[in-house]
Formats: structure tokens, C-alpha cells, sequence
């Protein structure tokens, strides 16, 4: 029964090919049987959209004239300060950037209400954003400063980039202190007055695929709106926590770098994002199609919130500190019913991974397959799994010799 | 017993009229202010008065004749919806559940008249989707 990723792709072509959301999938699969299911499906859609803090843009915004070097000197958008590293007029905008006059956390707790993110998403909504730079000057770039507006058109190239996205399952956070904190998983309530998850549970495109047999570099997915590739596993990737009998991972695991034109994407699908306390970033829409290759396949992504388990991590303490430990599991299942149960408290539950809006770029994914808009692609090379022996390593302090 | 949720507006010439114990002694009302901001400016106050129908309506009728502008409450908060990413982050700190969420879809709505116009959700929406005009 086993199918090739081209078999697929001339089905999409002919407009036959079978297709689910993730979330569809499960009660499918129970009506019909796991086995003639896995037969007849070709692809299973996942979705996410939800913070990913290690996201940002790259820009060609064209040579001036004369001519101005932005490397080495001092280039803004919208006051947003960017990354000029590069050739005269390449530069890179992260989402959690934020202009030089911007207080912070000086008055606790800071509000944060424009960075990089907001920027993004203004750029991808076709707005003019103001492009300001000051650079040193020389022979062949004498120009020594610069102020316009620019927006996306005008661009050579605006693309999106980020080292890491689409987390393969998140801490539950909660608050065992006394204060109210402000987190980048929200603002926590003190002896657990609350908790937080971010996740798309049975949605989320890496748990439909727990050991990356399907998803791998140069897989096109749902990107902000339009389509883009994974790049490759993404910062972090940690593909050897303790996993279910089923391989799907009980804590944060593998993640991808994915990256696309971001003159294709909405703003409906990349949202600046502000965390009181904390700081600004990036809401992005991922959706990964996972092609129905085999029954075992097939067999992951039929897991349901209830098989989905995550670690209740304390915010105010155990990670600032980076001490491990864990106050408990919960499954996806429990906390999307509004209330869980730590240490013997009843605790109410909010996500920052929006599932209704996972739900809809599944299905969106869907609607691009199943006419013919959307191509599968051959992964060129799968990302490291659970067998790989990645280490996920602290930064080793070591002390600077005085000459 | 009838029991209603207002906003008062209140001129300067009227900040120093202790308006809110002429209701509770002269019309019986049971008042319960939920938040107030009163400068020698003029100001505002969120209140749930409670009593019997006809001394809610005199005492209501009091308010309003001596110069007190009443308007429903949350008429000054606005749910932007296209802005809400229904990422369910406001609804563990909702207090009277005026943010809610409907658990088979996830998705999140706004009852305007459960809202007491706390502004506890302001701080922990990422998007900026509820805006106080208070």
C-alpha cells in the first residue's frame, strides 16, 4: 500500500487526492478503520499559529543614490533597529527588536507595544514603513545618510527567516511564588492563580509527525499565509526527551527553520505580538502536510489531545533559574478544558497557540491540496530523530583571562 | 429585586455630592462600586446598584436629574475582533467570564454585559484586541 510523495502529487494534479486535517483525521479514521483509512488518505494537514519569538526578516531594499554602505553604521525601520552586518543594503529585522527609546522593563511592568514583530507585520500588511540609516562613508559608498519611507514592493527581496518555529510540544507554565510575573508564557498568577500552555495539541504539524519521517529539509509548507520551505531543524532541536510508547515527545522537543517570500504572506498570518513585561515578537502561521506514505504514518497522526503530555514547569523559580524539574504532566486534552489540577489546586488554563486558528490553517492547507494549488515535496534530508544522540547543551561559563 | 450595572458620569460641580449614600439611605439600594476614577475634574464610576424595581428606577431617576450622565456599562470597552488571535490567553484571568471561550472550537467571545470593566485582560492581551476608552 505504500505510497510515493509523486503518486501523491499526480493525484493533487488530477484533483482526487484524499485529504484531512489532522483534527478531521481522528474521528475518520475511528468510522472507517485505521487500515482502510491509511489506504485512501493521501495527505493529513496540520496547523499552528502561536509566538515564535525566533523569527525575523531579511531585506535588498535597492542601492541609493550615491551610493550608501549600511554595514558598519546604524539602519532603523520605523525606528526598530536592524541588523546591517552584511552587503551595503542587505539587512536583517528580528521580531523581538525594539527601538533604542523604548523604556522596557524601567517601569515595571514595561508594555512593549511595538518591535520588530509589529514591524513585520505592517511591511506584509503593504504599508510604508520609515527606513533611516546613518553609515561612515567611503570611496565607493559615499553617502553618509538616509531617510524614506520604503514598503514591501519597493524591496529587492523581503524574506522571511526564522532559526526556529513550530516547537514540537511547550512547557505548561505556572507561578509558584507570591508575586505576580510577567513571562514570555504570559503574565502568571501567584500560587498558581493560573497556567499557560502554547501549543496546537493535535494540531501542531510536529506532533503529527513525533519522529520526523516525513518532514525534513526542503518540505514546502503554509508560511504566513503563503508557502515556504523548511530550511532545516531549527535552533534547539531536541529530538531526545522522554517520549510516550508512541514516540510522541512529553516536553519541548524538535523544532524548524523555515523560510519564504514574505511578499506572498498576510498579516493576517503574521502577527506583531506584545507580552507585558517581557517583550515583542512574532505570531506566526505555520501548516505542515504530512503525505500518508505508510499505515505507520498514517498510525501518528491520529493522536488526539488526550495522548498528547507536556511538563508543568514553575515560571517564578524553577526556569529563570535553570534548575530541571518538573511539577507534573498534563495532557492537551485537560488543559484546553479551562482548568487543571497542580499540587492539589484547581488551576484555570490559557493558551498562546491559538487552536482555532491552527484549526483554519489546516484546513486552508487542505483547500490549496485539494485544488491543486498545493505540490508536496520530497524532503531532500529528514531531521535528526530521537536515535541521533543531540545533546541539548547550557552555555558553559568560562572566565575571561586578564592579559 | 432588580439589579443593574451602570456607568456614572460626573460633572465637576458634582464630585463633592455624596451622591452614593443618598442611594443607599433615601432609596434602600444596595451599591456596589466596581472601579471609580473621581478628579476635581469631573469623573467616572462603574456600580451595581441593587434593590426593589420601583426605588431602582427613582433612585436611577435621582441620579440622572441631579446632572449624572448614566450610560450602560461597557459601552467605553471595545473587543476588536479581527485582532483577537482567539489564543484563549484573557480567559483564565476573566474574572466574571465576560471573555469566554466555547471549548468545542476554542474560539473566544466578548459579553459585553458580564463586563465589569476591571481591565485585568489589557495587560495579558498580546495583540492589543480590547481597548478601554475609560
Amino acid at each position: 500500500m505504500a505510497k510515493t510523495i509523486a503518486e501523491i502529487n499526480e493525484k493533487i494534479k488530477k484533483g482526487k487526492a484524499v485529504v484531512f486535517t489532522a483534527e478531521e483525521i481522528i474521528d475518520y479514521a475511528a468510522q472507517k478503520g485505521v487500515k482502510a483509512a491509511a489506504q485512501e488518505v493521501d495527505v493529513v494537514t496540520t496547523g499552528t499559529f502561536g509566538p515564535m519569538c525566533s523569527s525575523g526578516a531579511y531585506f535588498n531594499v535597492g542601492h541609493t543614490k550615491p551610493r550608501i554602505k549600511l554595514g558598519g553604521g546604524k539602519t532603523t525601520l520605523n525606528d526598530i533597529p536592524v541588523y546591517v552586518g552584511l552587503a551595503a543594503v542587505d539587512f536583517f529585522l528580528g521580531a523581538t527588536a525594539m527601538s533604542e527609546d523604548d523604556p522596557r522593563n524601567k517601569i515595571y511592568p514595561g508594555k512593549f507595544t511595538y518591535g520588530g514583530g509589529h514591524v513585520i507585520e505592517e511591511l506584509v500588511a503593504g504599508k510604508d514603513v520609515k527606513l533611516t540609516a546613518t553609515a561612515y562613508g567611503t570611496d565607493c559608498y559615499p553617502r553618509k545618510s538616509l531617510e524614506t519611507y520604503i514598503s514591501l514592493k519597493d524591496m529587492n527581496e523581503a524574506v522571511l527567516f526564522n532559526l526556529r518555529n513550530a516547537y514540537q510540544n511547550y512547557n505548561c507554565a505556572v507561578n509558584l511564588s507570591d508575586r505576580v510575573i510577567h513571562t514570555y508564557m504570559g503574565v502568571l498568577q501567584p500560587k498558581l492563580g493560573n497556567a499557560t500552555y502554547s501549543s496546537a495539541g493535535q494540531l501542531s504539524p510536529l506532533l503529527n509527525d513525533p519522529l520526523y519521517k516525513t518532514v525534513g529539509v526542503g518540505t514546502r509548507i503554509f508560511l504566513g499565509g503563503g508557502t515556504g520551505y523548511v530550511v532545516s531543524s531549527g535552533t534547539q532541536h531536541n529530538p531526545g526527551v522522554k517520549r510516550t510508547e508512541k514516540g510522541v515527545p512529553k516536553a519541548s522537543a524538535g523544532t524548524l527553520c523555515v523560510t519564504g517570500d514574505l511578499k506572498q504572506m498576510s498579516p493576517k498570518w503574521l502577527r506583531g505580538t506584545s507580552f507585558t513585561g517581557y517583550g515583542v515578537t512574532l505570531t506566526v502561521g505555520i501548516g505542515v502536510p504530512i503525505p500518508i506514505l505508510n499505515e505507520e504514518i498514517f498510525q501518528y497522526t491520529l493522536v488526539r489531545d488526550e495522548d498528547l503530555w507536556t511538563q508543568i514547569v514553575d515560571y517564578s523559580e524553577s526556569y529563570p533559574q535553570f534548575i530541571p524539574g518538573s511539577l507534573g504532566e498534563v495532557n492537551y486534552q485537560q488543559l484546553k478544558s479551562g482548568k487543571i489540577t497542580v499540587q492539589g489546586k484547581e488551576v484555570p488554563t490559557s493558551g498562546f497557540s491559538s487552536y482555532a486558528k491552527a484549526r483554519e490553517i489546516s484546513q486552508m492547507l487542505k483547500d490549496w491540496i485539494k485544488t491543486g494549488k498545493f505540490f508536496l515535496t520530497e524532503p531532500v534530508e529528514l531531521l535528526p530523530s530521537a536515535d541521533s544522540g543531540i545533546v541539548f547543551k547550557p552555555l558553559k561559563e568560562r572566565p575571561i583571562k586578564k592579559k | 429585586m432588580q439589579k443593574k450595572r451602570v456607568v456614572f458620569s460626573y460633572p465637576p460641580h458634582l464630585v463633592d455630592h455624596p451622591i452614593i449614600t443618598k442611594l443607599v439611605r433615601d432609596f434602600d439600594l444596595t451599591v456596589n462600586i466596581l472601579r471609580a476614577n473621581i478628579t476635581p475634574r469631573g469623573g467616572r464610576m462603574v456600580i451595581e446598584v441593587e434593590g426593589k424595581r420601583p426605588a431602582l428606577e427613582a433612585g436611577i431617576g435621582y441620579v440622572k436629574e441631579i446632572g449624572v450622565e448614566i450610560e450602560p456599562i461597557a459601552q467605553d470597552v471595545k473587543w476588536h475582533e479581527d485582532r483577537c488571535t482567539q489564543c484563549t490567553a484573557c480567559i483564565s484571568i476573566c474574572p466574571t467570564k465576560a471573555l469566554d471561550v466555547e471549548r468545542k472550537t476554542m474560539e473566544v467571545s466578548f459579553n459585553r454585559d458580564k463586563c465589569i470593566v476591571c481591565e485585568a485582560c489589557i495587560p495579558v492581551c498580546p495583540y492589543q484586541a480590547i481597548e478601554f476608552l475609560f
